[in-house]
Formats: structure tokens, C-alpha cells, sequence
């Protein structure tokens, strides 16, 4: 148990600049996932906190320590690599006991530790067999199991979900949360499905091109992104963007003119708006209701795709982009109708031209 | 086993027929098998022949001999001729000697009876199976036990050098294969260019390092010089490349030493290049003949190929002794080949491939 703290952390590979001035509090006993693009550094920014690359810049503390300078395996922090990285030629028992053995602890007491691990992850049964006679999901489970006979202060996990069936995945999802539930350890998880980011953690960390986007709870990025990548890299579907132009700013409203789908007058919420700037105008699929003639944006069906429980409509309005409506149930909608919708109030960001979304003071 | 051998023999190019490919790949690989054995089985069957049957013309298949008998009043056994007579009949006789082209016989029973002598076109040699097992006993016995202390020698050269050929070739493999170092290709360029100095011209300078460590006539001066080589260290480190990093990444997590990362985790994975590697060296040492002939110069030190060697002298070649010998040292690397053959052909052709 432990909590982690990098500040100001920088990585360049040769002329490549892969993480950029990083910084980040992280609390005992947290569940957080880094989470972004494939190539945005999560997975050098895990490797940095693990000891497996050298910083370029910047410290690592854990419970207080600096760590930057030590090798990985004095760092206290224990690996599951997005391979497994079990050692083929090994059993199970011997997997999970040998870095026990590397540091001469007792027979007794490396046979107790990994009777627990195993009984914890239920690969009791399989402690005699090879690595190459296990499944996906048991490899997963003798993994972690690895990490946790050593009795970490932090457990890094590195895309581990990624070599399995979507089957197998949500299930193992269910499984990590349940084990971090019962461990209690500070748990640093990466990956770029950020349906697992939602799911699993008790903070995400976005990142883009090695630099941290924003750090949050999941719910709180997914209602307040700080700016439009965010908000588009987090929900799935993702968001609607629209381009737009503040036509008019009142005080209590303002009209967003938005070139093919038409005028909106929305709450200005006070809102630091300009009148004519030009902005983006997002709005998830879910937060759209659809409305009488006269009101809202005017749109065409132009694809209809029905998931039994959910009815997702696409609607590609003239040079505007494409705008995806949810809609609960089942629609009688085909291709082709016109519709009338509205994005339902306080459920929509405005992003200025850089791409930051703007917000009351 | 059977069916085995018989799928094995009948293996055709797919379809249910044999193809005229399937006739044509057999042929070719027939007179492979003839190719390649016949020499070796005639070697081996030669060495169970005597010294007058080896030196026979025409030579016989077989280890053969002529039968002899005991006769009254000869010291020595007489060989037995089918003879025709000046009237015809036939007769089984022993012959006492031989003049140009006529023999002088007696018959075996009645010695007594007197001689006669024939023309040889006339006389015909009884001949037996006779599987002579003193060339055997010759040279195991006679050499006042020499040949044990060359077979030592070898075996001692052989697994000594291997083993640390192994170890030497794996550390170097190890090292160009899974550390980024200033130099590192470098390294492994100048380590595969000593392949294309031939063994010959580096021999009288490899003797006179050896000579100066005072290692002449000594075991070691033939296991040191040639101790790590350039194909061994390019083979591991390919095969070492196919090793992920990752692996070694988990290890040190796990406080395992680079060292122990040597031992534990990429010298077990890396077996069946390590196995070519050592069939490699086993059949070179076994079969070296040059640095050994001119490091080793005492008979107490001789390895066997040195030892085969010394059967041809100024008197002639002992032809007997040289066919035991040859079989006795083609012997072990047999085995290895009939033991370790799986190893070899997926050791090589996963090596060849990734």
C-alpha cells in the first residue's frame, strides 16, 4: 500500500520527446487508469514508474521515497505485462515463486505465498503445468498472481486485457476490480478501451502525445472534459462536434448558428461568450432529444442501426461533419426521415478554437 | 513402430497415387543413402576381415576366411582346397605350399599317401564366414593399453570444450542479443569476420601463444584456442533475438540478477540453439585432427584421431587396425547423430528461419 507522486517527469528517446513534464498525485489504495491513443506514452509512463526506463527528467516518489534512481526491483511495485510474460520453460508454482527465490526468502514462507495467490485467483489446480498449457484467461490469473506473491506497494498493469477474447475481457475486468476491492493495493492500470478506463477506475489519467490531458474521476470526465479531446477519447459513442458560430450572445441565452443543421438558442449558463467567435459545439449521442417542427436542428436519417435495446441514427447534415443520435429501444425511423432534435440542457460544451472546452468562472 | 516405419517409407507428395515426383524424389535420395553409407558400412565390415583377407584380390563382401585343418606332421594349420585331379574326381585337400602358379597338396587324412601338385586354376579355396574379432583385440590389447588413454584424451577434449564453448558462445550471444551497447554490432561484425580466416593460417600462431603458455603436450593447449566460435555466437544471439524482452523485463522485477537472467530464464529457452551449438562442437572436436597433431606430440597424449593416424608409418599402413580404429571412433558421433537427430533438424531449421 502506497502512494505514488511524479513530478515534473519528462522521457525522450533520442530526439523524441515521448512523455513531457508529468505530473501526478496518486492515493493509497487508488485504482487508477492511464488511458489515450495507442503512441500517447501511457505504456512508457508505466514502464517510467516501474523502473524499466530511465527518466529523462523529473522525480518518482512512492510513500515519500524517491525512487527515480532504483532499480526496478527495489522500487516495490510489481509488473503484469500486456504478454504475461511468463516464463515458458517454468511451471506455474516455480512462475510464482521465483522472484521469491531470487531474494532467498524461506521454502516455508514462499510455499505459503503462493498457496494464497493461487487460492485468491483460483489457479490452485493448475500450480504443476506450463505456462503453454493454460488458456488466455489462466495465463491472465497466473500473471497477476506473479504480482501479487511479492506483495507489492503498487501493482502496474500494462494493456493485460488486450491478448484476450471481448468475452474473456469484460469478465477479467470484473475480476481486477474485485481483486483491487479485496487487496486494497494502489493499482496503476493502462490501457487504451476506455470502456475498461469507465469501468475500472477510481481515476483516469488522459493522455495525448505524452503530455497528461486531464485527471479525473470517470464520471467527472465524461460530464466536465476539460477540453475536446477529452471529451471525444471519453463515452462511446463518442461525442457529436459540431462547428458553429455564436450568432448572437444575450444574457440569460445565446444563438449557436450551425452551418447545415440550422439555429439553436440555448442558456448561456454565464458562459464567457463572444459574440461571431467561432466554436465547436459538442453533444453526446445520448443527450439529444428529439423535438416538434420548428425547434432545434433539422436532420436527415441517413443510416439506422438497430442494437435491439439501443437505436443509434446517423445523420451526416451538409458540411457539417456527422451527427450520431441514441435513441432507447427500438425506432420505426428508416433512412431517409427527416427529424427535429435538440440537445437537452446542461448536457452540451461549447470548445473555443484551440479546443478548450469553456466554463462558467 | 512398424506402422511408423512403414508410413514413414511410403510418404508421398500428397494425392492417393505415388507421382512419378514421388519415384524420381526416392531415386535421388536412394543413391543419397548409397552414396553416403557404402563407404561406412565397408568400413565397418572390413574391419572384422583378417589381414590376408583384407589384402585379397578380388575383395569379398563379407569378413571371410579359408577354412584350415590340422595336419599330421605340419607345425602350422593348412588351408583347405577344393582340388580337381589329373583324372577328374574332386577331392578336399590341404595345401603345404604354393610355387608360382602351382600348388603343392596333401590329403588331410592320410598324410601319408604323398603329394601331389596341381596347376591353382585347378584348385578352389573353402571358404566360411569368419567374423575376426583380432583386430579388435589387437588394438585394445597390444597398444599396451595407449588406445585408452587417446580415447580419454578425446572424450576429455571433447566434453570440456563443448561445455565451455557453450557457456562462452551464450554469454557473448547474450550480450550482442538483449543489450543495447555503443559498439555492440561492431562487436558482432569483427566476431563473424574471424570466420573468414582460415583455421590453416592462424594454426602456427595459435602453436606459438600455446608454447609460450607452456601448454604444449597439455590437453588444454587444444581446448583453449579455439574455445569460442564465430557460428556458435551467431547462432544463439539469432535464436536469443527471438526471446522477448519482456521476459527479462519481468525477471529483474523479480530481483533476479543478470546473471541469474543468464542462467534461469535465456539459457533454458534457448536449448535447442544451444543444442546445435554442442552438436557442432562435439563432432568438430571428435574430428580434429590439425591443432591436436601439432599441440599434442607425446603418444600419452594423443587423441584418437592423432592415435589413427600413427597407423600408417614408414613401414606400410595396417590396414586392420586402422578399419577397427576408424569404426571405433566413428562410433560415438553416430550415436549422438541417432539420439540427438530431432534436436538437430528442428534446431536448425528454427534457427535458419527466425
Amino acid at each position: 500500500m502506497a502512494s505514488l507522486k511524479i513530478e515534473g517527469l519528462g522521457k525522450t528517446f533520442g530526439s523524441v520527446e515521448v512523455i513531457r513534464d508529468a505530473s501526478l498525485e496518486i492515493h493509497d489504495g487508488e485504482f487508477v487508469v492511464f488511458v489515450g491513443p495507442s503512441g500517447c506514452g501511457k505504456s512508457t509512463l508505466l514502464r517510467l514508474i516501474a523502473g524499466l526506463e530511465e527518466a529523462s527528467a523529473g522525480d518518482i516518489v512512492i510513500d515519500g521515497q524517491s525512487v527515480v534512481r532504483k532499480a526496478a526491483a527495489d522500487r516495490g511495485v510489481a509488473m503484469v505485462f500486456q504478454s504475461y510474460a511468463l516464463y515458458p520453460h517454468m511451471t506455474v508454482r516455480e512462475n510464482l515463486a521465483f522472484g521469491l527465490e531470487n531474494v532467498r526468502m524461506k521454502k516455508a514462507e514462499i510455499a505459503r505465498r503462493v498457496d494464497h495467490a493461487a487460492k485468491l485467483l483460483q489457479i490452485d489446480a493448475l500450480l504443476e503445468r506450463k505456462p503453454r498449457q493454460l488458456s488466455g484467461g489462466q495465463r491472465q490469473r497466473v500473471a497477476i498472481g506473479r504480482a501479487i506473491t511479492r506483495d507489492p506497494k503498487i501493482f502496474l498493469f500494462d494493456e493485460p486485457l488486450s491478448n484476450l477474447d471481448a468475452e474473456l475481457r469484460v469478465h477479467m475486468r470484473l475480476e481486477i476490480s474485485k481483486l483491487h476491492q479485496r487487496l486494497g493495493n494502489t493499482m496503476i492500470y493502462v490501457t487504451h478501451d476506455q470502456v475498461e478506463a469507465m469501468t475500472m477506475a477510481s481515476r483516469i489519467v488522459v493522455l495525448r502525445a505524452g503530455v497528461i490531458e486531464q485527471v479525473g474521476a470517470p464520471l467527472e470526465l465524461y460530464n466536465r472534459p476539460r477540453n475536446k479531446f477529452v471529451a471525444g477519447f471519453i463515452g462511446s459513442p463518442r461525442m457529436n462536434f459540431v462547428q458553429g458560430r455564436l450568432a448572437r450572445v444575450g444574457e440569460g441565452d445565446f444563438d449557436l448558428a450551425c452551418p447545415g443543421l440550422g439555429t439553436l438558442t440555448l442558456p448561456r449558463e454565464r458562459l464567457p461568450l463572444e459574440a461571431g467567435a467561432e466554436v465547436t459545439f459538442g453533444v453526446r449521442p445520448e443527450a439529444m432529444r428529439l423535438v416538434g417542427a420548428g425547434e432545434g436542428w433539422a436532420l436527415t436519417v441517413d443510416m439506422v442501426e438497430q442494437h435491439g435495446s439501443n437505436t443509434y441514427l446517423h445523420c451526416a447534415p451538409e458540411g457539417n461533419g456527422e451527427v450520431l443520435l441514441h435513441i432507447p429501444g427500438q425506432s420505426d425511423l428508416r433512412k431517409g426521415d427527416p427529424l427535429r432534435v435538440r440537445p437537452i440542457d446542461g448536457q452540451w460544451h461549447l470548445f473555443d478554437s484551440t479546443g478548450v472546452r469553456l466554463c462558467a468562472p | 513402430m512398424p506402422e511408423a516405419i512403414h508410413a514413414f517409407v511410403t510418404r508421398r507428395r500428397g494425392g492417393i497415387r505415388a507421382d512419378w515426383t514421388d519415384w524420381v524424389t526416392y531415386g535421388y535420395l536412394l543413391l543419397g543413402v548409397v552414396v553416403m553409407l557404402a563407404p561406412v558400412l565397408w568400413v565397418a565390415l572390413s574391419s572384422f576381415k583378417s589381414e590376408t583377407n583384407l589384402t585379397e584380390f578380388p575383395p569379398t563382401l563379407w569378413p571371410e576366411a579359408i577354412e584350415s585343418v590340422k595336419v599330421e606332421g605340419f607345425a602350422r594349420e593348412l588351408p583347405l582346397f577344393r582340388v580337381t585331379r589329373d583324372d577328374g574326381t574332386v577331392a578336399t585337400m590341404a595345401q603345404v605350399r604354393r610355387v608360382g602358379i602351382e600348388a603343392t597338396l596333401v590329403d588331410p587324412a592320410n598324410p601319408g599317401a604323398g603329394r601331389i601338385v596341381v596347376p591353382i586354376e585347378r584348385t578352389e579355396a573353402i571358404r566360411k564366414f569368419h567374423l575376426g574379432t583380432e583386430n579388435y583385440a589387437r588394438l585394445l590389447g597390444s597398444t599396451g593399453g595407449r588406445i585408452w588413454s587417446s580415447i580419454y584424451n578425446t572424450f576429455f577434449i571433447t566434453i570440456v570444450a563443448t561445455l565451455i564453448t557453450l557457456v562462452m558462445n551464450a554469454m557473448a550471444a547474450f550480450a550482442l542479443s538483449k543489450y543495447k551497447f555503443r559498439g555492440s554490432e561492431v562487436a558482432l561484425l569483427a566476431i563473424l569476420a574471424t570466420l573468414m580466416v582460415p583455421a590453416t593460417i592462424v594454426l602456427v600462431p595459435i602453436y606459438l601463444i600455446v608454447s609460450e603458455l607452456g601448454l604444449v603436450n597439455n590437453l588444454w593447449g587444444v581446448i583453449l584456442p579455439v574455445i569460442s566460435t564465430p557460428t556458435g555466437v551467431f547462432l544463439l544471439r539469432q535464436y536469443m533475438l527471438t526471446i522477448p524482452d519482456e521476459l527479462l523485463e519481468a525477471a529483474r522485477m523479480d530481483h533476479a540478477s543478470e546473471w541469474r537472467i543468464f542462467w534461469r530464464i535465456v539459457l533454458p529457452l534457448a536449448t535447442p540453439a544451444l543444442t546445435v551449438v554442442a552438436i557442432f562442437s562435439i563432432m568438430s572436436r571428435w574430428n580434429d585432427f590439425l591443432l591436436p597433431l601439432v599441440v599434442l606430440t607425446k603418444p600419452e597424449v594423443y587423441t584418437l584421431q592423432i592415435a589413427l593416424a600413427g597407423y600408417t608409418d614408414e613401414n606400410g599402413i595396417q590396414y586392420g587396425m586402422l578399419l577397427a580404429m576408424t569404426t571405433l571412433t566413428a562410433l560415438p558421433l553416430a550415436l549422438v547423430f541417432i539420439f540427438l537427430q530431432r534436436y538437430i533438424t528442428t534446431g536448425i531449421a528454427s534457427t535458419g528461419i527466425k
